[in-house]
């Protein structure tokens, strides 16, 4: 069983979804118990989801948008598959 | 167009203004279209238009930046944010909304040296694994998480800079 150190030391690897199943389980069982470390690792997250929302306000600026399309022609599909 | 917006909100926080930023996107979908780089079909094409993107950048733009050096940023201990704001209730996402307004952390996030902005805008911005961020910043994995980390740090402490210079933290105690 992990302790609240061990825990922690996988705050990034938690909230960055990198974690193999087994220590995933293992510390998902520390955080039903603990609640410290339920609080910070609940802060964490939602500083992250801060973080992507803030960066994530601005919108493309239509004169991008033309450029752009200006550069490839009308046969552009808007599917991202330009690389053919 | 579908990458378009994600690709420029990070380009807007990697050159800090619009007008760098739209000729950045520009080129990234122009050497994309010429096949820059070389992409592999059936390969992941979101992680390939971040690689162009971040060497534009690299190689285009940064002459241009003055950020601090990665030099500048010390040891910040781990949870410093955490440990140095009033317990917040559970749930607390107002709350830090409230604190932290979207542009506060843009600035924020801007002013990070570029060694620790990337990683924190293709994980938490965008998304992106450890591995399609080894491959976008073509450095190895241990790298990716150790800059991803500091910068994380690094982005905490600003935001309690600005906290602070601003009142918006009273001690609990009080």
């Amino acid at each position: 069983m992990a302790d609240c150190s061990e825990t922690l030391k996988e705050l990034n690897r938690f909230l960055d979804d990198e974690l193999e199943q087994e220590s995933l389980a293992e510390l998902t069982a520390h955080l039903t118990g603990c609640v410290d470390c339920q609080q910070a690792f609940e802060f964490h997250a939602e500083l992250k989801q801060l973080v992507r929302r803030a960066s994530h306000e601005d919108s493309v600026p239509p004169a991008l948008l033309k450029r752009i399309e200006e550069c490839f022609g009308d046969d552009i599909a808007g599917d991202g598959d330009f690389a053919n | 167009m579908q990458h378009a917006e994600s690709l420029y909100s990070t380009a807007l926080r990697m050159t800090r203004n619009k007008s760098d930023a739209e000729d950045l996107v520009q080129e990234t979908y122009l050497r994309a279209y010429r096949g820059f780089d070389g992409y592999a079909e059936g390969t992941n094409l979101r992680a390939w238009l971040f690689r162009i993107l971040t060497n534009a950048f690299i190689n285009g733009y940064r002459a241009k930046q003055r950020r601090p050096q990665e030099t500048d940023l010390g040891e910040i201990e781990d949870l410093y944010l955490y440990k140095r704001l009033p317990t917040l209730s559970v749930g607390a996402e107002d709350e830090l909304l409230s604190l932290f307004p979207a542009a506060e952390v843009r600035e924020a996030m801007e002013n990070l040296p570029e060694t620790f902005l990337l990683p924190v805008l293709l994980s938490d911005v965008e998304g992106f694994s450890y591995k399609e961020m080894s491959e976008i910043l073509e450095i190895p994995m241990g790298t990716v998480m150790s800059r991803l980390h500091r910068g994380r740090k690094a982005l905490q402490e600003a935001l309690y800079r600005y906290a602070s210079t601003n009142r918006l933290i009273t001690d609990p105690k009080d």
